[in-house]
């Protein structure tokens, strides 16, 4: 219990430092990262449609 | 001065570039020869038995491919005197930073999997038991970082890169058709049957074999670890470009000695390719086992290095390969206990071994490009590179180079994901 404590704690302090991204947010920064994240979505979703239709018909 | 004097000036100056080379490298070979994995060795077998001469061309194009993405590494690593996975949170963030460690220790785990399947079959070959090829070998990886110095290692290393070259000797054993093999390096061509589903997804696979994401985190974190600096950056950038070239060559061995000696022949994976050697000529079996031993090995111990100086990293424990044992317990255990859960999986009985190596060409699929993008953005970040960061003709390149990577690479695991798709 106490070793979860800490560890929960170590992740906080870590989110704490890491809160405020130091990189310059400019638009092509902003617009690769939105592009990035609308990439691994994707890939996110066609991997769950996989997992269903595995489930579905085995 | 006369002649003589000149000379000998000369060569004591070339003895001392080769000396301050000496002292540099390691992070670029390491890599490199490394990147020649087990799976990448079973990629390069299959693609000479399929396809006899015929690729080679494609992989010497692979070998600048893989150069330009490492070589940022070396740049980032030696500037910001901070890991990928550190640089990542810090420039954008918990969350990408959060997604790229957990993607890439997941990623490692399931690579390292297949490094210790390769390494069981090869050693297999000879009868050694399963279980003794994975303790013996966790042995052997846990004694090269116990000595607590980073030099020790990446010298051990670089012996184990040196063992990686055993394809060339083999392919020059069983005198191969010099032309082919010319006609194969520098024309490029299809082989017959032309430009097929199969094709493609075989060039697919040498291209998702030749950028793994462990390369980028395991490159930097070692320049790092190494104590490079922004003066050593030219170095580095030719240990690295060496090290592209012996992966190439030995990718190039390997399809050599395929195609000239199974030729047609189907092929699964490179232990079945050396089982068949040893019906042929019992050294040239050896070898070939011997060097897709190598390569798991080398593999499994970047990886989970990679991985590990990742978590030290972020969770601010010593991580240095400089530390000793009591110094760095944390980053210590996670190298240790990693590299034996690995292992483990090998000794289950039916594990989905199969569905493993499936598992890690897609789940690459997600980790690969987003260490890439922040590669070129912190880059091309004037606070994080100061004078050093990339030019026009550097992002030309380097853009181009990811652009296609992750083109590749995402049709390479859909593909994995839906087989269908191509057909």
């Amino acid at each position: 219990m106490g070793f979860l404590k800490n560890t929960r704690n170590v992740i906080r302090s870590i989110n704490q430092k890491y809160a405020r991204p130091h990189m310059k947010m400019t638009r092509r920064v902003r617009f690769s990262l939105g592009l990035l994240r609308g990439y691994l979505l994707f890939l996110v979703a066609i991997m769950v449609y996989k997992f269903i239709v595995i489930a579905l018909h085995g | 001065m006369n002649i003589f004097a000149k000379l000998y000036y000369r060569y004591k100056k070339f003895l001392k570039v080769i000396r301050l080379y000496l002292l540099i490298a390691g992070p670029g070979i390491i890599v490199m020869v490394a990147d020649n994995d087990a799976g990448g060795i079973t990629t390069y077998t299959v693609t000479g038995a399929k396809y006899s001469f015929h690729l080679i061309w494609f992989l010497i194009l692979l070998g600048p491919v893989a150069y330009y993405v490492q070589e940022m590494t070396v740049r980032l690593g030696a500037v910001t005197k901070r890991g990928h996975a550190e640089a990542i949170f810090h420039s954008f963030g918990a969350f990408w930073g959060w997604f790229s460690l957990l993607d890439l220790v997941l990623v490692d785990w399931l690579t390292m999997i297949t490094e210790f399947v390769g390494m069981t079959a090869a050693l297999s070959i000879f009868g050694v038991p399963v279980i003794v090829t994975v303790i013996i070998s966790w042995i052997i990886m846990a004694t090269m970082v116990l000595q607590g110095r980073y030099w020790t290692w990446e010298k051990l290393a670089l012996v184990f890169c040196g063992l990686n070259l055993i394809y060339i000797p083999a392919a020059l054993m069983i005198n191969p058709p010099v032309s082919k093999i010319l006609h194969g390096s520098f024309i490029p061509q299809l082989p017959p049957g032309g430009f097929t589903n199969d094709l493609f997804f075989l060039l697919m696979a040498n291209i998702g074999t030749t950028i793994a994401p462990w390369m980028v985190f395991f490159q930097q974190s070692a320049v790092v670890d190494k104590g490079m600096q922004e003066k050593d950056m030219l170095w580095g950038k030719i240990d690295t470009a060496l090290g592209s070239l012996l992966t190439v060559v030995v990718a190039a061995g390997c399809v050599i000695l395929t195609a000239t000696l199974l030729p047609g022949q189907d092929i699964s994976d490179a232990a079945t390719a050396a089982s068949r050697f040893m019906g042929i000529n019992k050294y040239l079996g050896a070898f070939l086992a011997i060097g897709l031993f190598d390569a798991g090995f080398l593999g499994a111990i970047c990886i989970s290095l990679a991985s590990s100086w990742a978590f030290g990293e972020v969770f601010g424990w010593a991580h240095s390969l400089n530390n000793k044992l009591r110094e760095a317990p944390w980053f210590y255990a996670y190298y240790f206990f990693d590299l034996a859960l690995a292992g483990t999986v090998v000794l289950i009985p039916r594990a989905p071994l199969v569905l493993i190596t499936l598992f890690v060409q897609v789940i690459a699929v997600t980790l690969l490009p987003a260490a890439l993008v922040f590669l070129i953005l912190l880059l091309n970040d004037e606070e994080t590179m100061g004078v050093y960061k990339n030019t026009g003709f550097q992002n030309f390149a380097n853009v181009g180079i990811v652009a296609m990577i992750i083109l590749v690479s995402t049709l390479y695991g859909v593909s994995a994901l839906f087989p269908n798709m191509l057909h």
